[in-house]
């Protein structure tokens, strides 16, 4: 019954705000924790007919048209870490009462947002799932509504909206050219013929999913959403809104409607490359925290378009295994960015140093995850990034991996520097005072990098467990 | 198909580019900031006209309808939204001019 | 067939109407004016309840969040006005003309319509559809209507003076 997941947490919210005093407010922290701890439970252990298709009505009136395979349940157990993350450090960074049950109830729109992304199976739908998130997210960004959060949301706003409205255009192309907007529907027509009008709406439904997803050059509005965002969004909005809205949509509808034509497999490349490299050589100048960060998210984003654009099954599996991992080491990167953002009030790399010795954990955990993406072993995301290289070298496109691969060494660099700056040498005077985070932010930073670290080093029961059954989606 | 469909569709691909050009131009060109939410409902007006062309061309119209109403509905929290941060960005800088929103850069 | 150019013909100048002119409130009232004319259009391309909702949501709801977002925020004087006016003409006068140019370019260019357009085994009710097959739809456009009134409390709220 993959529509529990959507409509529990509705319920969950027309429950909260239900006039029933005070008590509600307070339930709100506890309930969306639950709500996510059970996505995760449940992707972890239900067994496979609860994510088939629906063919029984839900009490008889409504029927949702939601199934959710392999490549969705990665995506779900992903949502449900990073939404449990962003609720911990939301309860400690947001002191107004009110403001946290805004923070919250959005909280819940965002999680429904994504759940309805990874698990319909029809293009329009696809569209209002996709509105649903950007809308929690545009008023995410400016809940404090400082004037630089409200220049990022409204660039993103505008942006989002011209992306979707390319998106609609597709539709109703398809629909002239196909007859019907779902998956299976219009990748049955699309492989009787190709004619212009056919390849007018894949180009701008590729084109509007660039944008959605922060690839270059559509990337103008990620830094500015990401580094003024409030801390707890800019942990939700890395994590994981940019990868469902924009790369997960990018991965599904090339696979399962559109297929891996020549054409396609050459953008997805070209595009890749060219993020990569840009995302790298931008994060290295940056004297904002958040903003490098921001910029590397480009760059490794870009690492997964480039695996998908080989089309070769092991090449797809890298990009979905790396998705998971970019998820949980950014959002790790970003809790701890919250916790310095917290404890020392500024984002500036220039006035920070030597802030290990006071913050061991946040020091420490944003070690193993800067290793996890410059791709060190054992880590996990030294396993994702030799797929997708081996990917690459394997289908031929050999310049791509070896850009891949100086790609590696320029994020090893700009992540070094980042952490002599911010946590080794010399403690700065102003800071010599401050605590390690609270629990709230600590907490999650720990368990993330525990992930990472489990993933690395079981990477063989990973492999069997969660990668061949995708792989086994292409046949 | 029938000279009436076809004709229409000649006429149609005409104007809705025309629409979306249009749309497209105003929310690169204005600096005020009402007058790009002005840029993006004429985009939305292009588009649902698309929609409706498509679903009249080929018969489908109560789907085409369905996403119709959909659109206009989402638009209008889209727009109800953006309205509420350019209202908040007037009462910070007390002006509604973009080239006052170039603070973040880099 | 005439009848329906037509309309195109006033959608279109409606529109660069409401882009091209320097008053804001007159500019939201053009396009209130273009969403009374893409309801005609809609009606007569047999869509009878999305017009209506066109009607009544665009042309009448999003031009009424038009007028309370002028209204909130304040307008030029009248000097600054007149200067304004003139100075946006020198960028917006490219408009008419690129789409003039746009016109002549997609008339003459001789589209193939070669795709064989599918048609719909019998035609259905609108009600039907929406409320049987895209149920899911639907509940997108509860949610967003929730999300949309968050918004609303987040943004538009005042702050509350603090109790000294």
């Amino acid at each position: 019954m993959p529509s529990l997941l959507i409509l529990v947490p509705l319920i969950g919210i027309i429950a909260l705000n239900l006039p029933l005093g005070k008590f509600m407010k307070r339930l709100s922290f506890l309930l969306t924790l639950f709500f996510a701890l059970l996505q995760a439970c449940l992707v972890l252990i239900a067994p496979a007919e609860f994510w088939r298709q629906e063919t029984v009505d839900v009490g008889g009136l409504l029927t949702f048209n939601l199934s959710a395979d392999p490549l969705s349940l990665v995506l779900l157990l992903a949502i449900a870490i990073v939404i449990f993350a962003t609720l911990l450090v939301g309860s400690e960074t947001l002191q107004d009462d009110n403001k946290q049950f805004n923070f919250t109830n959005l909280l819940i729109i965002a999680l429904i947002g994504m759940n309805g992304i990874v698990m319909v199976q029809d293009l329009f739908s696809l569209y209002v799932f996709l509105e649903i998130t950007a809308i929690a997210s545009f008023i995410l960004i400016s809940l404090h509504k400082d004037r630089d959060a409200l220049e990022g949301a409204f660039k993103y706003l505008i942006l989002s909206a011209v992306a979707t409205l390319m998106m609609l255009s597709s539709i109703s192309l398809l629909l002239m050219t196909t007859g019907t907007s779902s998956f299976s529907g219009v990748a049955v027509a699309l492989h009787a013929g190709q004619n212009y009008m056919v390849l007018l709406a894949v180009a701008l439904f590729v084109g509007g999913l660039f944008i959605k997803g922060g690839l270059v050059p559509f990337h103008g509005w990620l830094p500015d959403a990401y580094s003024a965002a409030p801390s707890s969004v800019s942990v939700l909005l890395a994590g994981i809104v940019t990868k469902t809205t924009g790369i997960y949509t990018l991965i599904r509808l090339v696979m399962s409607v559109f297929g891996f034509t020549p054409q396609i497999k050459a953008v997805l490349l070209l595009v890749g490359a060219i993020s990569i490299l840009v995302g790298a050589l931008a994060a290295l100048g940056q004297k904002d925290f958040k903003r490098m960060l921001a910029y590397s998210s480009i760059s490794q984003v870009g690492y997964i378009i480039l695996s998908l654009g080989t089309g070769t099954p092991l090449g797809i599996a890298g990009a979905v295994f790396h998705l998971f991992n970019h998820a949980i080491f950014k959002t790790q990167l970003f809790v701890n960015a919250a916790a310095i953002e917290e404890q020392t009030g500024t984002r500036d790399m220039d006035k920070m140093g030597g802030l290990a010795a006071r913050m061991p954990v946040t020091g420490g955990t944003s070690i193993v995850a800067f290793l996890s993406t410059a791709g060190i072993p054992p880590l996990a995301g030294f396993w994702s990034k030799l797929i997708i290289i081996i990917a690459l070298w394997m289908s031929g496109h050999y310049a791509y991996a070896v850009i891949a691969v100086l790609a590696s060494v320029i994020t090893l660099a700009y992540f070094l520097s980042m952490q002599r700056r911010v946590f080794f040498g010399t403690l700065v005077e102003t800071f010599s005072t401050i605590k390690e985070a609270k629990a709230g932010i600590v907490l999650p930073a720990v368990i993330l990098a525990v992930i990472t670290i489990a993933v690395g080093v079981l990477f063989p029961y990973i492999l069997n467990t969660f990668i061949l059954p995708v792989k086994s989606l292409l046949g | 198909m029938s000279i009436n469909i076809a004709q229409l569709i000649r006429v149609s691909m005409v104007f809705i580019p025309l629409l979306l050009l249009a749309g497209f131009y105003c929310i690169m060109v204005s600096r005020n900031l009402i007058r790009t939410l002005i840029g993006l409902e004429i985009l939305t007006k292009g588009v649902t006209l698309l929609i409706i062309v498509a679903g009249y061309v080929t018969g489908y119209m109560a789907v085409a309808q369905s996403f119709a109403i959909t659109l206009i509905i989402i638009e209008v929290v889209v727009l109800a939204v953006a309205a509420g941060l350019i209202v908040n960005v007037f009462r910070h800088t007390d002006s509604l001019d973009r080239r006052n929103l170039q603070n973040l850069r880099g | 067939m005439n009848l329906n150019i037509c309309l195109l013909i006033a959608l279109t100048i409606a529109a660069l109407w409401s882009i091209m002119h320097e008053n804001l409130i007159k500019a939201a009232i053009a396009l209130a004016v273009t969403s009374i004319i893409l309801t005609t259009l809609m009606f007569r391309f047999a869509s009878p309840l999305a017009a209506v909702f066109e009607l009544s949501v665009c042309a009448g709801l999003i031009t009424v969040i038009f007028m309370s977002t002028i209204s909130l925020t304040k307008p030029l004087t009248q000097t600054e006005a007149v200067a304004h006016a003139k100075e946006r003409l020198k960028r917006f006068w490219y408009l008419p003309v690129l789409l003039a140019a746009a016109a002549v370019g997609l008339g003459l260019a001789a589209i193939p319509l070669n795709f064989t357009i599918p048609q719909a085994p019998a035609p259905a009710n609108v009600r039907s559809v929406l409320w049987n097959e895209r149920q899911l739809d639907l509940l997108g456009q509860v949610v967003i209507i929730l999300a949309g009134v968050f918004g609303v409390v987040v943004l538009f709220k005042e702050k509350v003076k603090e109790k000294s």
